[in-house]
């Protein structure tokens, strides 16, 4: 099995989603029949080809370097789950 | 008086125009119909407040002798994807439960600028993650129609832009927002008889719609007929600088340019779409498509996609990939749902939060694209996919030079009962096998209603075309549409 319960976990951690041994159990064998759909992707010779960026040509536009947004504190604050003094507040972090 | 809910985004704002009936009553008559239908579970919020306000302003309009806006009258709704300012706006996720944007989608902007209004926000799959609206954190949307078999089994109205589908084919709206990063407008739009297109990658703004990923999502129009979305699409698309991806064009006035007469038109039939264990009803529909097709002057070809059955897998390794980047905005810090358990440290918070706000569908995603991108699996996996995007685009440069267009089903079933796929996810991930590739390669596709299966149930067919030829895909649409002659609805049972 290529996606057993301890690479679900390393990739749960990875990807900040708590998750729980009965959790890891029953995802592993659903993602290893997912991966093992897409591993059909392997059979394609794709030797002379270069990843795709864009899907439709377009080029990168640049805009002049000026300040064209902000004074919103208030606002981009609005929809915090905790925010104090103006800045978004977390719990507390020691190293 | 004719029930104004019968009416569709032009004969409304045709008949405000001209005074017919005002634009209020238009508003309340809708409204009516959301609040009897909630037991479809279409709307996550109701908005009526706005759609009136709207109304009142093209009445007032019309009264001071203004020329009246594009949509003015038209009550639209808006699917849960697009921020809109004031109103909640959660992707179906309990992640994004509480969050009111201070902010307004360009598409969502566009459509107010025009005239139309809001009778709410629509419920779809959870971040756009599904093909039945069976992953919404606030429950399935039911669709208005049942088979014909007495059983009264509760059908997916397809997702992800489920709420979208089953309102407007429930006349709790002439026409909705929908967004496609798979065939989320187009599958749905199939699998209750009505008609959504995707526009070219790039022509609707991306800007304050909640990313699945970025280089696959596209808004576009759902509605009844095909010159409404024509309207629609017209009203939502053009350039905007605050989207790096968005097409710095003119947008084609596609409504003045319809026409059915498809004469000099070369209709490309795709031999790989003809996948195994397809129902016959569907290969008899596609067979009358053609046929349609020819009679509306088209000359058919052949053609051949050769990589098309590497279109999914590649799909599902592009679309998490992006995916878990794009969702890795959701820890609980700046806006939504945070779960911060008993003297937890900020690194438990996330995964905390994350682990409570995501569904299971959202969670595989997220876990799929991580897997893909992590250290040592990059290059096999999402550089490979890259790489047969690549070749899926080729595919279709190839066919343009023996075609204009191409012809298929839109989805290889008619609408499932809930329930019914839920348990295996490749199963749900096959749905999307004719949408996915046009996807992947950012061409318009479009799905119109073409008949009914032995169960009664809507099937649709896709158009697809070249890279900026909304026109050609609307104009088939449209020869499609009066061949069809699609009448059937479904029986109000709400």
């Amino acid at each position: 099995m290529s996606v057993d319960i301890a690479t679900v976990k390393k990739i749960a951690s990875l990807a900040r989603i708590a998750i729980t041994e009965d959790e890891a159990a029953r995802i592993a064998p659903e993602l290893d029949n997912i991966m093992g759909w897409i591993e059909q992707l392997g059979e394609v010779d794709t030797s002379e080809v270069a990843p795709m960026t864009a899907v439709i040509p377009n080029h990168l536009r640049l805009r002049d370097d000026v300040v064209t947004d902000g004074g919103v504190r208030d606002a981009v604050l609005s929809n915090a789950p905790q925010a104090e003094h103006g800045f978004f507040t977390v719990p507390k972090v020691i190293e | 008086m004719t029930d104004l809910t019968e009416l569709g985004v032009a004969a409304i704002r045709d008949g405000v125009r001209d005074g017919a009936f005002s634009a209020r009553e238009v508003a309340e008559a809708f409204n009516a119909n959301v609040a009897r239908a909630k037991v479809l579970n279409a709307f996550l919020v109701e908005t009526p407040d706005h759609a009136l306000a709207a109304a009142d302003a093209a009445d007032a309009a019309r009264a001071a002798g203004e020329t009246l806006k594009p949509l003015a009258g038209v009550p639209i709704g808006m699917k849960d994807l697009f921020c809109t300012k004031g109103v909640a706006s959660t992707a179906a996720s309990l992640i994004l439960e509480g969050f009111t944007p201070p902010y307004e989608s360009t598409v969502s902007g566009k459509l107010w600028e025009a005239g139309a209004g809001m009778l709410g926000k629509l419920n779809m799959d959870q971040f756009a993650m599904g093909s039945s609206n069976e992953t919404s954190a606030f429950g399935n949307v039911i669709s208005p129609w049942r088979r014909n078999d007495g059983g009264n089994a509760a059908l997916a109205p397809g997702g992800s832009s489920g709420g979208s589908s089953a309102a407007i084919a429930a006349r709790l709206c002439p026409a909705a927002t929908g967004t496609d990063t798979g065939g989320s407008i187009r599958q749905p739009a199939a699998f209750v008889g009505i008609s959504g297109i995707k526009p070219t990658y790039g022509r609707c703004s991306r800007w304050g719609v909640v990313a699945f990923a970025s280089s696959l999502d596209q808004a576009g129009p759902m509605a009844r007929d095909v010159r409404d979305c024509a309207i629609m699409l017209e009203a939502m698309s053009g350039f905007d600088p605050k989207d790096a991806t968005s097409l710095d064009l003119p947008v084609p006035r596609w409504e003045a340019g319809l026409s059915g007469d498809l004469k000099g038109k070369r209709i490309g039939i795709p031999k790989e779409y003809r996948v195994e264990n397809m129902p016959a009803e569907i290969d008899a529909l596609w067979q009358q498509g053609i046929a349609w097709a020819r009679d509306a002057g088209a000359e058919i070809v052949e053609v051949s996609l050769p990589h098309t059955k590497y279109a999914l897998p590649a799909y599902y390794i592009i679309a998490p990939a992006e995916a878990s980047s794009n969702l890795a905005r959701y820890d609980g810090v700046r806006y939504g749902l945070r779960d911060l358990p008993e003297g937890a440290g900020l690194q438990d918070m996330y995964a905390a939060t994350r682990a409570a706000g995501f569904g299971p569908e959202v969670k595989r995603r997220i876990m799929i694209g991580t897997y893909v991108l992590s250290a040592g699996f990059y290059d096999a996996y999402f550089t490979q996919a890259s790489k047969v995007r690549a070749l899926i685009a080729r595919d279709f440069d190839r066919a343009w030079e023996s075609c204009d267009l191409l012809l298929t089903p839109t989805a290889p079933s008619a609408a499932f009962a809930l329930g019914e796929k839920s348990a295996d996810p490749i199963a749900m991930y096959l749905n999307d096998v004719f949408t996915v590739p046009s996807s992947l390669a950012g061409l318009p596709a479009m799905s119109v209603p073409g008949g009914l299966d032995s169960n009664g149930l809507p099937l649709g067919l896709q158009i697809i075309g070249k890279a900026l030829d909304e026109q050609s895909v609307l104009n088939a649409g449209l020869a499609l549409e009066q061949r069809a002659g699609f009448t059937a609805r479904a029986e109000a049972w709400w």
